[in-house]
């Protein structure tokens, strides 16, 4: 059924790594982030003052993990319109390649940068922000794959309506990164302005900060099975919405 | 078998919202030959191909491709016919051979994907980049890609649309190879100098609508018999002369250079055979045979660029 996915999404990782601003944009940029962020607030230089944001001290993992997925997901936008404008999307549509092989290979291929990237920050940021032993690597990379699989699925929605390549990534990046701002990284979503509340939790961001920073701080699957409840929901929601809306070309 | 048509097309509609792209169209493409859908930008050309592909669902009418029904059995459809794309791109980064393993995989019985690429020129492009070939060798890719099933069918839509003169009689030869092969072509263009040379039948299509079909040479003997023939002669009764030629409408003379418009093949026979029986002395002597561009033009009022 899924005919030509592994050949796809092989070809479409040689064919990603082959663009180096591609690559520096979703995988260097958070790191390098987390990393000059972490050299100056890290619990190790001590710099911090006790009433600093969350977001720099204990938070800054989940931060940099959620920049991860968002410029994952605005990469993954651009993709789509440059391959629709160009008909790409068409030509590959007229084999006979399944619509929903042609999209998993680049949901896959998406997740895993992700994943890739994540190590990376642990391994770049290990100095200077000390990974305690209890911290549970495997079940948090597994809670930011599924976020990102998430807002993927958001961003599949977000390729569906943008005119065309060129409004593409400014477009993304207006709808992810103030859906960052009130995701509650930065200030809880209980101190917002009721308005802001109320957009907060109709978007997936602020389920997947608050998954990410439980999973993150010890907390077990179970305690957030709202949020995972919730995100599920709305992949399948944002999923089948954009199945609609979808534009080949 | 052999009598069934390849593509089998009656009473085609497809709208776009409140545009009408294709308003009316039946043709038959037989198995074995070129056949061009021949229009201007807009005459619904694209539409009719991709509905006949399985791309596109038309709103009325019926369509038979190898037998098979495109809206319901594209699957089996797929595995059968070649597809070039109009304006399609593959992705900047993909190398030649890697774009042709893909599509190799895909099919059930696929060709030699590395003969295919020797065939069409591209050897020597093999780990080359897709954005850094040529339009022609893009092309060419294209035409790979279509048969890399070997295909029944091979539909190709402006295939040599943004190629220069060279690249495109390269192109037209390949075509000619492919029908070579027992492959039926179905293509559409808006190159009426392409249509005539290289199509076998042609299909005029305008404003949604089939205006004529048959092979170049009947469209013109059809819907512009008139030939002219220009001679050149120091004879001063020549003008007279040709005007007892039956088929002849009108002479006009000027100096040395006398124009005879008549209507049939004919025509041009009995003007020779009239500069011989009187033994004039022909300086030049030229002969304009209409073209499927004045066909169109004839048919529907306007040219093919307008």
């Amino acid at each position: 059924m899924m005919r030509g996915l592994w050949r796809l999404t092989w070809l479409e990782i040689k064919i990603f790594v082959r663009e180096p601003l591609g690559v520096i944009g979703t995988v260097g940029v958070p790191v390098l982030i987390f990393v000059a962020l972490a050299r100056v607030l890290g619990p190790r230089t001590g710099a911090l003052p006790p009433d600093a944001p969350r977001v720099f001290s204990a938070d800054l993992p989940i931060f940099a993990s959620v920049l991860i997925a968002a410029s994952a997901v605005l990469s993954l936008v651009t993709v789509i319109a440059i391959y629709r404008e160009g008909g790409i999307l068409k030509r590959l549509r007229a084999t006979p390649l399944r619509p929903e092989t042609i999209l998993t290979a680049h949901v896959l291929v998406k997740l895993l940068f992700t994943a890739i990237t994540l190590a990376l920050l642990i391994l770049a940021g290990r100095r200077y922000y000390p990974l305690d032993a209890d911290v549970p690597i495997l079940s948090f990379t597994l809670a930011l794959l599924f976020s990102t699989a998430t807002i993927i699925s958001l961003g599949f929605l977000i390729a569906s309506v943008v005119p065309g390549a060129r409004f593409a990534q400014p477009i993304g990046t207006l709808i992810i990164y103030p859906m960052l701002g009130i995701s509650g990284l930065f200030v809880p979503v209980e101190s917002l302005p009721p308005l802001a509340q109320t957009l907060a939790r109709a978007l997936p961001l602020t389920y997947a900060v608050s998954l990410l920073r439980g999973i993150w701080h010890g907390a077990g699957w179970s305690a957030h099975a709202g949020d995972v409840t919730v995100l599920a929901l709305m992949a399948v929601a944002f999923t089948a919405l954009s199945a609609r809306l979808f534009r080949w070309e | 078998m052999t009598h069934r048509p390849a593509v089998h097309v009656s009473s085609l509609r497809k709208t776009y919202g409140r545009t009408v792209a294709v308003q009316d169209v039946s043709f038959e493409v037989h198995p074995g030959e070129i056949f061009g859908l021949i229009g201007p930008n807009g005459a619904g050309k694209t539409t009719t191909m991709e509905c006949v592909e399985g791309l596109r669902t038309p709103d009325r009418g019926t369509i038979s491709v190898l037998g098979m029904d495109p809206g319901r059995d594209s699957r089996a459809l797929q595995q059968r016919i070649g597809v070039q794309l109009q304006e399609a791109q593959l992705q900047k980064r993909v190398k030649v051979r890697e774009a042709v393993a893909l599509w190799a995989s895909l099919y059930r019985k696929p060709a030699d994907g590395d003969r295919l690429i020797e065939q069409l020129g591209l050897g020597d492009k093999r780990n080359a980049w897709f954005m850094t070939l040529s339009g022609g060798q893009k092309q060419r890719l294209f035409i790979v890609l279509a048969l890399i099933n070997d295909p029944e069918l091979v539909f190709l839509d402006e295939l040599t649309t943004g190629l220069d003169p060279q690249a495109r009689r390269a192109i037209w030869d390949l075509v000619r190879g492919i029908r070579q092969r027992g492959k039926t072509v179905f293509l559409t263009t808006h190159l009426m100098e392409e249509a005539e040379r290289l199509c076998d039948r042609v299909a005029i299509i305008d404003h949604g609508r089939i205006v004529d079909v048959g092979t170049p040479a009947e469209l013109v003997g059809r819907h512009c018999p008139e030939r002219t023939v220009f001679v050149a002669t120091d004879d001063p009764l020549a003008p007279d002369r040709f005007r007892s030629i039956s088929q002849t409408l009108s002479v006009e003379s000027d100096g040395q250079q006398v124009i005879i418009r008549g209507r049939g093949d004919d025509l041009v026979t009995q003007v020779i055979r009239c500069l011989a029986e009187h033994r004039m002395r022909v300086i030049d002597f030229r002969t304009e045979v209409p073209t499927l561009e004045d066909v169109f033009l004839r048919l529907t009022g306007h040219t093919i660029r307008d």
